[in-house]
């Protein structure tokens, strides 16, 4: 079995069972482990990749549901909020162990991309999906708040 | 070595030893780059006594300190300086942190420093055990020692080509430069040569005066802050080899359990399975062993799962099938109402509570925990040629390596524990059972690379979990409100359990955190230790038993605060007394985290300091909103000073905001302040996360939680708003402190002692869960 699928802007057929995750599809067919594993129910935002621009849990969609879609994961990330986003996350030296933060960086971009000025509420609303147990959450509604700045100014 | 208290080092490395250079003796080449500084340990007869080792903690962790330059730093030709970090990154900053020091006094551009990742091999790189909140604590010196000794055959070298006086140069930002003429040599110029100078002694070594520090003492940047953003850093869940199998275990549902038959028919129909392994399991004691049970391995992870799933696998569930926490919980509370065995015993507590003008008496109870790191355990192995390889997330590679070894019937040489980054470690990825799952299984498949990963319901049911504890305090107050007798008994499974199956008491580790050395200034003081079996595999959780201990002392003196009309604040002082060494006369032995108490004496004044420091910043006593209120709570754990000031706010429908929050610390001195305050924000988190909503509880032998959807860890949306940490400038007359663990304490009643300030409600119990709403 095969699916197709458009993945960080490159076409890709992966032989693997349709009923996969994407989130193995990704890591073990496509060899992108930029993408990590935490619950694997939906639970924890770890898994976040952006399906057709709207931010997915990749552990909780099977890899036949993007056939001919378009997904990106950290590794393929561009555009305006990004390039904010991943600086106000330098700046502010938001990740402690890190493994949580591609799925934080691929949320707050897709929140900024749809919110460019989002309040407490809407970060409240577009994060609490993704679980940091190292608690980076101050920084990174921090780095969000700036990272909104930095796109306009 | 985890417990390392029961069983000290006593071999003679503690001390740093002297460094010399071997490289001249071919013993090293290519250590890590090629052509560079390459400098070796020179082997002294034993140094110094074992009386005077003993008076530094690191001297009784397995295989003690290297300062050897030659383990740590290599340079090329090209000037790259390489550090060597030989502790675990699992987002203390340690691969920060641990080469700014050696940059620092190495005098070495921070642009042209790479760190590489040390492998588990503690006879070249002194302990790697990454745990204890010791990173710094313990190699601060070493490393530092590492690069001025580097620096200086820098100097050397550079002073013999120009002919001048060694007095003569200086190291400057990665130049040697000749002061009296301006000359310059690059690092890169000097290293091959300065490699076969002699390395100086420790006593002809010049360590920088703290002024002249560069980079301590700075927020430096995180090693792998840009990898991490771009989704480049590698974790133990993401290593990727040819013909790579992947696996995953079910194991007994019931700690001790066993297989006693299964059916793997279905599961060897599912595509991509290649094959079903039983693994024994361990009789007790658990140690670090795998718990057994039945694994699948195939050609990915979703087979490998599908497989699991279709099992059929009927259990014998052993003895602790009936471990119910409930039924433990009244059970544990009993305890803790009788007299038990004696581990503190100042004046006569006994008599003056009986003769008290007035009695408070509380309970507090708090929950197994499991420590949930983002990454669960994932290790991947292969055996080629007799040579065993392991990649794995793994806070002690030493001892992975050790139990490797053993398991496969190896020689220690012949395997080799690389660590990758370590998404989160929290104690639990200090047990390498996972690591040695993942041996057992390359074996069985021939030596073939197998990655075996934890799911997050492995992670929560076949942990090893923060103990359970009832702890019980009564006190007796004269007429005047004064505090002239205080009896606490604690009741908990104790860690060494995992060891000792039979062991029903805290261990001295255990007791003092926190609870025999709690520094009070009261008379008549007793504490006792009640008995407890574990039922489960009981392991350390970020801070350990300073969690119950802190939060049921820190409760009970803001209710003995309450009940004598005083404020919280200056009744914590007031029982804290003035600021002197506290002597804890009574006690046989004082844990004191591995250290000796006269380089860390228990200082009440430092104490009393982040007391007054923290009620300073945070406004200690101002006017809050209605529905708003402050609690505060003080702990010295891991050496180092914290206290926390917490301001929640309480909605009608019992809904808890927490609109900021200040920690004082004081560690001593500061590598990296950034780091500091990061840890110290998670640490606040995961108290807040304890204090709310985790809990792991048994029901018939089996953990009823099994993801983040039941084992509730806090989330942004409940995150303080603000959180102030404060650091108390470095003292480099003292000796640096812990930071990893001791923000986590006294979280917890801070916030509990601020619900009660906002509501009247106090809560005893742990998590607070629906309390609030009741
Ligand atoms: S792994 Fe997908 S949400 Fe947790
Ligand atoms: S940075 Fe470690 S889990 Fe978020």
């Amino acid at each position: 079995m095969a699916v197709s699928f458009k993945l960080n802007g490159k076409p890709v057929t992966l032989e693997v069972d349709p009923e996969m995750p994407l989130l193995w599809a990704v890591r073990e067919f496509a060899g992108l482990t930029g993408t990590k594993f935490g619950c694997g129910m939906a639970q924890c935002g770890a898994c976040t990749m952006h399906v057709e621009g709207q931010p997915t849990r990749s552990c909780s969609m099977a890899v036949g549901d993007v056939e001919g879609q378009s997904v990106t994961t950290i590794e393929g990330l561009s555009g305006k909020a990004a390039t904010a986003v991943q600086a106000a996350w330098e700046n502010i030296q938001v990740p402690q162990c890190g493994y949580c933060q591609s799925g934080q960086i691929m949320s707050a971009v897709a929140l900024l991309e749809q919110t460019p000025k989002p309040n407490d509420e809407d970060i409240n609303a577009a994060m609490s999906g993704n679980i940091c147990r190292c608690a980076t959450y101050v920084r990174i509604r921090a780095a969000i708040h700036s990272a909104s700045d930095m796109m306009e100014g | 070595m985890p417990l390392d208290q029961n069983s000290p080092h006593d071999e003679s490395l503690g001390a740093s030893p002297g460094v010399s250079n071997v490289s001249r003796r071919g013993l090293l080449k290519g250590i890590v780059a090629v052509g560079g500084l390459v400098l070796a340990a020179r082997i002294l007869p034993p140094g110094p006594s074992v009386a005077q080792t003993a008076a530094y903690g690191a001297a009784a962790m397995p295989h003690g300190t290297v300062n050897a330059p030659s383990a740590f730093i290599s340079i090329g030709k090209d000037g790259i300086v390489t550090i060597v970090c030989h502790r675990s990154e699992m987002g203390q900053g340690v691969r920060t942190g641990m080469p700014q020091i050696v940059a620092d006094e190495l005098e070495a551009d921070w642009n042209k420093v790479r760190v590489v990742n040390a492998t588990g091999d503690e006879e070249k790189y002194g302990n790697q055990d990454t745990d204890g909140s010791r990173s710094t604590r313990h190699f601060m010196k070493p490393m530092r020692e590492a690069g001025a000794a580097a620096r200086s055959m820098l100097e050397m070298t550079a002073a013999k080509r120009w002919g001048v006086e060694p007095g003569e140069v200086e190291a400057r930002n990665h130049e040697i430069v000749h002061k009296a003429s301006g000359r310059k040599f690059g690092y890169g110029e000097l290293a091959e040569e300065a490699a076969s100078l002699e390395v100086p002694a420790n006593d002809e070594l010049r360590l920088k005066t703290p002024d002249q520090f560069r980079y301590i003492g700075k927020g430096l940047p995180l090693a792998d802050g840009f990898d991490i953003s771009v989704g480049k850093a590698k974790y133990g869940f993401d290593t990727w080899m040819e013909g790579m199998k992947y696996a995953v275990v079910a194991r007994p549902p019931v700690f001790g359990g066993k297989v006693v038959s299964v059916d793997d028919s279905e599961a060897l129909k599912i595509p991509g399975v290649e094959k079903i392994v039983r693994i024994e399991g361990t009789p007790a004691p658990a140690k670090f062993q795998p718990l057994g049970g039945v694994a699948v391995i195939a050609s990915n992870t979703w087979a490998a799962m599908k497989g699991r799933d279709a099992l059929k696998i009927t259990w014998d569930d052993g003895p602790h099938k009936s471990y119910d926490s409930e039924a433990f919980r009244q059970q544990m509370l009993e305890t803790a109402r009788k007299p038990a065995k004696v581990v503190r015993d100042d004046g006569d507590a006994e008599t003056e509570l009986g003769k008290a003008a007035k009695k408070i008496e509380a309970e507090y109870y708090l929950p197994h925990l499991a420590q949930a790191p983002m990454e669960p355990p994932a290790a991947t192995t292969r055996i080629v040629d007799g040579k065993c390889e392991v990649w794995s997330c793994v806070q002690a590679p030493q001892v992975t390596r050790t139990d490797i070894a053993e398991k496969l019937g190896m020689k220690l040489e012949d395997v080799t524990v690389h660590v990758t980054l370590l998404g989160g470690g929290f104690g639990r990825k200090s047990k390498p059972d996972f690591a040695i799952e993942s041996a057992i299984l390359s074996k069985e498949m021939g030596g073939a690379p197998v990655k075996l990963l934890w799911t997050r319901e492995d992670d929560i049911r076949h942990g090893y979990y923060h103990t359970v504890s009832a702890e019980r305090i009564d006190a007796g107050l004269d007429a005047n409100g004064k505090v002239t007798a205080w009896r606490h008994r604690s009741v908990a499974p104790t860690i060494t359990s995992i060891f000792m199956p039979d062991t029903k008491h805290q261990g001295a580790f255990e007791l003092g955190m926190g609870l025999v050395d709690v520094p009070f200034d009261i008379p008549n003081l007793r504490c006792e230790n009640g008995e407890a079996e574990a039922h489960a595999r009981i392991g350390w959780f970020r801070s350990v038993s300073n969690i119950p201990h802190a939060f049921a002392i820190q409760s009970f003196v803001a209710e003995l605060a309450a009940a004598a009309g005083k404020d919280q604040k200056d009744f914590l002082l007031e029982l804290l007394g003035p600021p002197r060494v506290a002597e804890l006369k009574s006690l046989d032995t004082l844990w004191n985290y591995g250290e000796s108490t006269k380089v860390y004496p228990v200082d009440v004044g430092r104490l009393r300091h982040v007391v007054e420091l923290v009620a300073d910043k945070a406004g200690w006593g101002r006017q809050v909103p209605k529905g708003h209120g402050l609690g505060i709570a003080a702990h010295r754990s891991f050496v180092t000073y914290v206290a926390t000031v917490v301001e929640t706010a309480v909605a009608e429908d019992g809904t808890l905001t927490i609109p900021r929050v200040d920690v004082a610390i004081d560690c001593g001195n500061v590598v990296n302040p950034e780091r500091i305050r990061a840890q110290v924000e998670g640490a606040c988190i995961m108290g807040l996360s304890l204090a709310l909503s985790s809990e792991i509880s048994f029901k018939d032998g089996r953990v009823v939680q099994g993801n983040y959807d039941d084992y509730l860890v806090a989330r942004i949306d409940q995150a303080p708003r603000e959180i102030n940490v404060h650091i108390v400038p470095s003292n480099w007359d003292l000796a640096p402190g812990g930071v990893g663990e001791p923000g986590v304490p006294p979280f917890a009643p801070a916030l509990t002692n601020a619900i009660f300030a906002a509501t009247g409600k106090r809560i005893r119990t742990l998590p607070i869960g629906d309390q609030l709403k009741a």
